[in-house]
Parts: C-alpha cells; structure tokens; sequence
C-alpha cells in the first residue's frame, strides 16, 4: 500500500457558465519518501489537486489516504511552499520561521523553537538576514525563508505549488539545487508532491514525474520515471540520454492533451469552459 | 535656490492667513457685532498670555479650558474605539452579522451628535456621561467600518499561511488578523478623533460644562463676541494638531 493513496478524485466549482468540472477521476499513489512532480499548463487545475491532496479543500467525490488515514484537514506532519512567498510582512525572517516551529513542536520551548527556527534559515544560507523584515530581501531569499519554514517543521509530507514559479531563471536555477540538497539531507525521507510548469525542473528533482491531461476537467496521465542519479545539475541533464527520454515522454503527453482539447473546443462540445488563458488557442483552430 | 523655494513655501501659508485676516476685518467693518481681529486680540490676550490662569469656574485661562476639552474628548473617544475594533472585527469576519447589522448601522452613523445628547441625558441624567455617551456612539463609525474592512482586505495568502501553519485561532488573530488590520484600525481611529472634537463642541454647549465649547456658548450669552471668535481658532488649532499627531502615529505606524 502506498503513503499516499489518491483514488478517483473529482471537485467542480460554480462558474457564471455554469459548474466548471476541474478535475475528474484522478487517481495517483505515491511512496514514502518519493519525489513526484505534478506537470501542467496553466488552468489546468493543478493546484486545484494540490489543495485536494493537502486537505485545504475538499473534493466532491473520490478519496485521498495518506499513511493509511483519510485525508479531512490539514495534517501535522505537512508542511507547504507556495508560489507567492506567503510570509508575513510584519514579521522578520526568523519570526516567520518560528511561527511554522511553534505550531509543529508547540511543546517545545521558546530557546529551543529559536534554535530550530535559526538553524532552518543557517541551512538556506539566511544566517546573516534571521532580522530582516521580507519587503528587505529578494525574491529568492523570501523563498528561501519559505523553504525555510516548511523544513523546520520537519514534516513528512511536503506539497510545493509552483514553489520558483515566480523567480528569475538564475535564481530558479538555484533555489532548486537549494530545495534538492535540503530532501537530500533530510534524517527521515520526505515524501514530495510538486507542481510545476517546468519539464526541466521535474526531470531535476523528481523520482517521478506524471502529466496532467488538461480538460476540463482534467486528469492525470501515465507517469514516467526518472531513474537518474542524485545530485543532478541542469547542464548534465541538457545531454543525459535518459533525460531527453524522459522530457520527449512528458512533452509529447502534455502536447497530446493540449491537442485534443483544442479540438474539442473547436468542435464547441465544451465552449464556455475555457480558461481566460486558452480561448485564443480554441479560436484559432475553429 | 533651494533656500529661495523653502522662503516661497514658507511665505506663501503666511499670505494666506494674511488675506483671511483681511476678510475678517472687511467683514467687521460690515458687521457691527463682529470683533475687527485687532479688538478680539486685544479682548483675548488675557485668555492667551495666561492660558493657565483659573479666575474662576468660567473665567480661566485659554489652555485650560482647552485640557478640559481634551480630557472629555480623550474619555469618550476611547470609549468609543473600546467598543468599535471589537465590533470592527466581528463583522469582518462574519458576513451574517454583518448582514444583520449593517441597515442598523447606515442609519445610526448620520445622527448628529446633538440628537444623541438629550438621549444620554435621558439614559444618564448627568451631563458628563451624557456628553461622553454622545462622543462615543458619534465617533465610532469610521473605526468600525475601517476595521471591518480592513479584515476583509487581508490576502488570501495570508488565510493560507494560518491553514497550513494549522495556528489557534488566538494565533490567527494575534499574529496574522491584528497586524494585517492595523493601518485600517489607526485610519479609523485617526477619523473618528476629528469627529469626537466635533462633537466635543457641540455636547459642551448643551451642557453647559467647562471646557472650550461651554466657554464659546457662555461667552456668546454674555455677548462677549471676541471670544467666540477666540473660542472657535483654538477648536480649529486644536483639531488641526490632533490630526497632524494621529497623522504622525500612522505613518510611524506604516514605516515600521
């Protein structure tokens, strides 16, 4: 039985044009201390199924089992990233770390929720910024903290939703060699869902990556291993044999879905479902 | 250049009040009752040059009666903002009190504080507390609707952050809920101040009671005009430089 069990999951949410089915039939299994990567265009509901899987929201229909408990909230052992930082403003780098420690080891006490909280930020390479208030640091360190913040609490499920989306690709280059050493210097594994829109970056930090066949509604498509060594680099993986393999798989299944949508729009079976980001595709293949 | 802009700027606040002042003296040469600006200075300085003097109950020096002023306002404001961040806060969290409250809310927030006053004094019977009953219930709109609004306005990232932190709610509203809302609150409160002077005026003439409003009405009965005239720039200087510390507090507030 895998850590965590998802199995025939669906969520519609209502929309001006009626109910907006998002995702359907979704199943996924996913073992412990495996890293999988979920890939997708935009609108296509992919943390839509991240809040699903996490507990932020519930689905309609189907059922999420993580470590042999249904999923009905947001667990303890999970920790999250989000795409837009999601640190307090008014609270300096080392607060908003203690914030996530405090809630996690809520019997600890306050020294050793410091230290927990200062060593978090020490292995980002935030020791000398722990005062700092966000608004002072870059995008990449806010992430950083981000990071930060979801280790400390030292959890065992970690879900990242477009975690470098909103970075610039040397920083993204970075953050992600960051986020790679952190997994691998973990005592305990941590089992990893992450979305993202970048075929590169799934091939460079997942065990396993599975595309998402874009609908509405969608689903998932068949997954595809990444059997590489560890630690990789973005320059090895340009000529790795197996990486190419892997992103022709992922590329081809993402176009694949892309396609036969565009066609089924075209043919108008499903016109006012589109997302805002679509209709233009839609429309010039009618 | 520089030292010739900052004489402009400081010339130019100068010629405005030179021109008021003109206006006022071209008025009182129309209205027989009206003090030219020289005669008030001359029947106020007394009220200026000893603004601590105690003469009397009546019969004190300008400052004074200002504190007294300061002190009611002060008292009923903080009554009011007591009970308005509370209630600021539920309805930003609760869409059905607010629904509940809201119509009762629009039609309270225009009374004049001159309908609430018999109304405490009714309730009350006394005319301090009647006073700062009406200082309150006039001065605590803005602060409620800011705060309210100030909740609502809190990101939805922000909501995130205490749903996978798994906070208290305790946490929540200490840690997230109050400092998201804080610049809304101090907009508020920095509002319902300059109405809680308004009002402060207005009550004070009603009652009778010492402070600068009961000395403007008093005087008026006494048909002592200059110093309506002398009452009415200190409200106006008073008001102004509560403003400008509530303005101060703010952006201190903001910057931090």
């Amino acid at each position: 039985m895998a850590f965590l069990e998802v199995r025939d999951l669906a969520k519609s949410f209502p929309s001006p044009a009626g109910v907006r089915h998002v995702l359907e039939g979704v199943s996924l299994d996913v073992d412990q201390g495996e890293f999988v990567s979920i890939v997708g265009s935009m609108g296509s509901g992919k943390s839509t199924l991240l809040s699903l899987l996490a507990g932020l929201t519930a689905p309609d229909a189907g059922t999420v089992v993580l470590d042999g408990k249904p999923v009905t909230g947001v667990r303890n052992d999970a920790a999250f990233v989000f795409q837009n930082y999601s640190l307090l403003p008014w609270f300096s780098a080392l607060e908003n770390v203690r914030l996530g420690v405090r809630a996690a080891f809520p019997a600890a006490s306050a020294a050793e929720q410091r230290t927990r909280a200062t060593e978090a930020l020490e292995r980002v390479g935030l020791g000398n910024a722990l005062d700092r208030k966000p608004r002072h640091l870059s995008g990449g360190m806010r992430q950083r903290v981000s990071l930060a913040r979801a280790f400390a609490t030292e959890p065992r499920v970690l879900f990242l939703d477009e975690p470098f989306g909103a970075l610039d690709a040397l920083t993204r280059d970075a953050l992600q060699q960051d986020l790679a050493q952190l997994c691998a210097e973990r005592e305990r594994p941590v089992t990893t869902v992450m979305i993202t829109n970048s075929v590169e970056e799934a091939i460079l930090l997942s065990d396993r990556i599975v595309p998402i066949v874009t609908g509405p509604p969608s689903s998932l498509g068949t997954p595809i291993v990444v059997d590489l060594a560890r630690p990789r680099t973005l320059a090895q993986l340009a000529h790795d044999e197996q990486a190419t393999h892997a992103r022709a798989h992922v590329v081809a299944a993402l176009t694949a879905s892309l396609q036969r949508r565009g066609r089924s729009s075209g043919s108008g079976s499903i016109p006012a479902l589109s997302t805002a980001t679509e209709p233009v595709k839609a429309s010039g293949q009618a | 250049m520089t030292l010739m802009k900052r004489l402009i700027n400081l010339m130019l606040p100068l010629c405005g009040v030179a021109m008021a002042l003109a206006a006022w003296w071209a008025a009182s040469l129309a209205v027989p009752d009206l003090p030219s600006p020289v005669r008030t200075w001359e029947e106020s300085k007394l009220y200026i040059l000893e603004p601590l003097a105690k003469r009397g109950e009546s019969d004190q020096g300008i400052l004074l009666l200002a504190y007294y002023s300061l002190v009611r306002v002060a008292r009923g404001f903080l009554l009011g903002i007591v009970l308005a961040t509370p209630l600021g806060f539920l309805l930003g969290v609760s869409p059905t009190l607010t629904r509940m409250f809201d119509p009762i809310m629009q039609v309270l927030r225009p009374i004049s504080p001159l309908a609430w006053l018999p109304l405490g004094l009714v309730l009350f019977q006394k005319s301090e507390p009647a006073a700062l009953f009406a200082i309150a219930i006039c001065s605590m709109w803005p602060t409620v609707i800011n705060t309210m609004m100030g909740v609502r306005a809190i990101p939805q990232d922000y909501w995130n952050v205490a749903k996978v932190l798994r906070l208290s709610r305790t946490t929540t509203f200490t840690k997230i809920i109050v400092p998201a809302t804080l610049p809304y609150m101090f907009t508020g409160y920095r509002l319902s101040l300059g109405i809680a002077w308004l009002v402060i005026v207005a009550s004070e003439m009603l009652t009778g009671t010492p402070g600068v409003g009961g000395f403007l009405w008093q005087e008026y009965n006494s048909l002592v005009y200059a110093h309506i005239l002398l009452a009415i720039i200190t409200i106006g200087v008073v008001g102004f430089a509560l403003d400008r510390l509530m303005g101060l507090a703010e952006a201190r507030l903001r910057a931090s």
